[in-house]
């Protein structure tokens, strides 16, 4: 058995990227995610074919990583709220170009400068595609701790799947936090599926572009409706989400990432003064796990969804639930981290309001 | 026997460009091909064209090529030759594009010493959006958004990038030179072929800057948009050498 | 499952005391988090992290109400006297620490750690000498678990190093196992 580690979360997302064989990572300073940048670059400095640059900018550190997709490398950048704020052009490039690419976004507090503690403020920005355009990127969302390997590695085998950025919802306080985990084995570049697609220099065969340019209103209408059929496959091959006691649950708390580990810890304690309350925690939020959630609804009438924002997540609870049952919604924006007793009073209120307890 | 004097170089597409009459960009793709050609480059070359009116480079040069966000160009390609260090990369960029929304990442990968070549086509306004002032843009010209010529306390001054990055380290050859005349055009080839080479050689970052008539925007005939290049855009931007550290023989031979 | 605050100035090994302890009791099998204070906060010389250790999955690894707090100067007894659980313990450097906490429902042990880890050899050792405290009176892990945490921590790095590192956790577990109480 593969022996656990005590790491930093920023430390387990770098090295699962290098063992999941990135080899490209362009990034630029910012609090709370200047471990990450840190570790890449003694990490690729390692490495006889790895490379680091601090960019100049988030811009250009997004920008080398197109380059770098194009020439084939699994590439990856990662920052901070305003940060990938200042990458989006770079990621509907990529998206237009159908490039793989890995982004890491350790949400912070905002709008604005905001403040170094952890927020799920970006929800939005990410799941919507987040630049301009008609066009979504995979968004994961690790609760933490072991997940946080395992999703890296996942991250890089779908963005080469589909030919699409991929982001990494983190916070500030699972890039901060040291768990136990399980590293992955390493994956040697070399044994990849090739791309037959990349950059190399027309050896041997006709030239090639990649372009995103399209004047032709035909073309590029084609090209968003190509788009449009790649995210309908991913829609339906890679939704993901955990269920926990939802089995006999009368309320279920919907939350992802750091906001669901608080509400488990909340769901524990209503379960222990008898409460029938379970969580619903989507790991993928594009595409989102709208069946699974949607399923719940034939035995669940209340929700709860608990978010580090002012209510973002909660609009697409309920376009998954289409009116099947009631969506209320508590949250902490702002760099604020509730605990597990304030949301387990939030439960217990809302429980009795909706008189659960009489249900039979 | 006959003997071919003049044909399209190997790695120009055949299509007629979109470039308006008297432009300079067709002259400009034509040099770019025939050194890739001569230089037995074309199978190992990618390219980087720009946003603007060369956005399109990659109906015309037949390398294979990597299109960039505006401005982006030294960025993208950086991240294009640390992955591929031995492929021969070059971004082609207009003036706006390189040096005003660009300027950063043109002026760091230099400093990096990235081992690209770059091709920088000065025609003192954007193109393709219509005849705005662009950096380059000299203290006097009329454009769209400087109607009454640009006056430096208020527009700015012309931008010097070539001079400029010159300063950064990282720099081993810049040269500006001009497409408004058979000898011009000449000296350009001589100067992008040495650029190619100095990335080649593993030297250094490399860049050409090309004076290029707009006829369209500045309103004038080809012939005499020529003309105005070499009479009065030269004033500002002088053709020469402005560094040279490969330590071979440049253009007048010193 | 318990949680400790380790605070006090930056350079004391405040981190490296958490660190070491998450370390330890991960190898005794349990849940472990271990969460930094960072970015500016970290600017103004102080530092803390927050160690949760439970046999469960731990789900905050925030501490608003820490079951101990290791205090290594007197702005962090400040800050935390008050925030320590009803039935908690205080371990307080009482070296640099002058003050009397004024909580009466929180036990508190005073370590005169700079003394001690002189004594031990060191005046490097304070986190250590902490440790070797923090041992005895909480039974949260034992020398052992520890030391074997320092030797995966600090593989590579010197034997007279690890040997101080022994001595003074020696120091400090003697010196609590003695009864210090204020």
């Amino acid at each position: 058995m593969n022996e656990k580690v005590l790491m930093r979360g920023s430390h387990v997302i770098a090295e699962s990227a290098i063992r999941a064989g990135c080899r490209f990572y362009a990034g630029y300073p910012i609090t709370p995610q200047n471990e990450f940048t840190e570790y890449m670059a003694s990490a690729m400095a390692g490495l006889e074919d790895g490379t680091f640059i601090q960019a100049e900018s988030e811009i250009a550190a997004i920008n080398m990583v197109i380059g770098a997709s194009m020439a084939g490398a699994r590439a990856m950048t990662s920052s901070s709220s305003p940060g990938i704020s200042l990458k989006q052009e770079g990621i509907s490039f990529l998206a237009a170009q159908e490039l793989p690419a890995v982004i890491v976004n350790t949400m912070r507090g905002g709008p604005g400068m905001g403040n170094i503690a952890p927020s799920q403020g970006d929800y939005f920005q990410a799941t919507r595609g987040g630049g301009h355009g008609d066009y979504r990127t995979i968004v994961l969302a690790p609760g933490g701790g072991q997940e946080l390997a395992d999703l890296t590695g996942k991250a890089f085998d779908y963005a080469d799947r589909y030919r699409t950025p991929v982001v990494i919802l983190a916070d500030g306080m699972m890039g901060q936090m040291m768990e136990p985990v399980v590293l992955h084995k390493a994956v040697d570049p070399a044994e990849l599926p090739p791309k037959p697609w990349r950059l190399s220099g027309a050896a041997g065969r006709p030239s090639r572009y990649i372009r995103s340019l399209l004047l032709d209103i035909a073309q590029e209408e084609e090209r968003n409706w190509k788009l449009a059929r790649k995210y309908d496959n991913i829609t339906r091959e890679i939704p993901r989400a955990e269920s926990y006691l939802t089995e006999d649950a009368r309320l279920v708390v919907v939350a992802c990432g750091t906001a669901a580990r608080i509400a488990k810890g909340a769901i524990k304690r209503v379960r222990e003064i008898g409460l029938k309350v379970g969580l619903f925690r989507p790991i993928t939020l594009w595409p989102y796990p709208k069946r699974a959630l949607c399923e719940l609804s034939r035995s669940v009438r209340e929700y709860l969804v608990f978010e580090m924002n002012t209510g973002q997540m909660v609009e697409d609870v309920k376009l998954s639930l289409e009116g099947r049952g009631n969506v209320h919604f508590y949250g902490r924006p702002g760099g604020s981290v509730a605990t597990p007793d304030e949301i387990a009073k939030v439960v217990n209120s809302l429980y009795h309001r909706q008189r659960l307890e009489e249900e039979s | 026997m006959e003997k071919k004097v003049f044909e399209r170089p190997r790695y120009l597409k055949k299509a007629s460009t979109h470039y308006c009459p008297g432009c300079g960009h067709s002259i400009l793709h034509r040099l770019v091909a025939e050194v890739i050609e001569e230089l037995g480059i074309g199978e190992r070359t990618i390219g980087v064209p720009p946003a603007g009116c060369a956005v399109l480079a990659y109906d015309y040069i037949d390398v294979d090529m990597g299109e960039a966000p505006h401005g982006r160009g030294a960025a993208l390609a950086t991240g294009i030759k640390r992955v591929l260090p031995d492929r021969i990369v070059f971004s082609y960029q207009g003036d706006g594009d390189i040096a005003a929304i660009g300027t950063a990442e043109t002026i760091h990968a230099a400093n990096r010493g990235e081992r690209i070549t770059v091709i920088f086509v000065n025609n003192g306004c954007y193109g393709m959006t219509g005849g705005q002032m662009a950096p380059t843009t000299v203290t006097g010209q009329l454009s769209t958004t400087t109607p009454g010529g640009r006056v430096p306390l208020r527009d700015g001054y012309p931008v010097d990038l070539s001079e400029m990055l010159a300063v950064a380290k990282g720099t081993v050859y810049i040269e500006r030179t001009s497409v408004t005349s058979p000898k011009n055009i000449l000296r350009t080839k001589r100067a992008i072929t040495k650029a190619f080479r100095t990335q080649i050689d593993g030297l250094g970052f490399s860049l050409v800057e090309v004076l290029s008539p707009c006829p369209t925007n500045w309103k004038l005939s080809p012939v005499e948009a020529a003309r105005w290049a070499e009479e009065t855009m030269t004033k500002t931007y002088p053709l020469k050498v402005i560094k040279d550290l490969t330590g071979t023989p440049g253009q007048d031979g010193n | 499952m318990k949680k400790t605050i380790f605070a006090g100035f930056g350079g004391q090994g405040v981190l490296m005391m958490g660190y070491a302890f998450a370390v330890a009791a991960m190898m005794d099998g349990k849940h472990v988090t271990y969460l930094p204070s960072y970015g500016a906060e970290m600017r103004g010389g102080t530092a803390n992290c927050t160690v949760a250790v439970s046999d469960e999955e731990i789900f905050s690894p925030v501490a608003s109400s820490p079951d101990f707090g290791v205090i290594m100067n007197r702005p962090s007894m400040i800050r935390y006297e008050s925030a320590i659980k009803p039935g908690g313990k205080i371990l307080l450097n009482s070296s640099l620490v002058d003050m009397d906490p004024s909580r009466k429902d929180i036990e508190v042990f005073r370590i005169p750690a700079n003394e001690l880890a002189k004594k031990a050899g060191s005046d490097q050792t304070l986190n250590m000498i902490m440790l070797g405290a923090f041992s005895v009176i909480t039974g949260m892990t034992s020398l052992e678990s520890i030391m074997a945490a320092l030797a995966e921590i600090t593989k590579g790095k010197k034997a007279a190093l690890m040997k101080l590192n022994r001595a003074s956790l020696d120091v400090g577990f003697e010196y609590a196992k003695q009864g210090v109480r204020s």
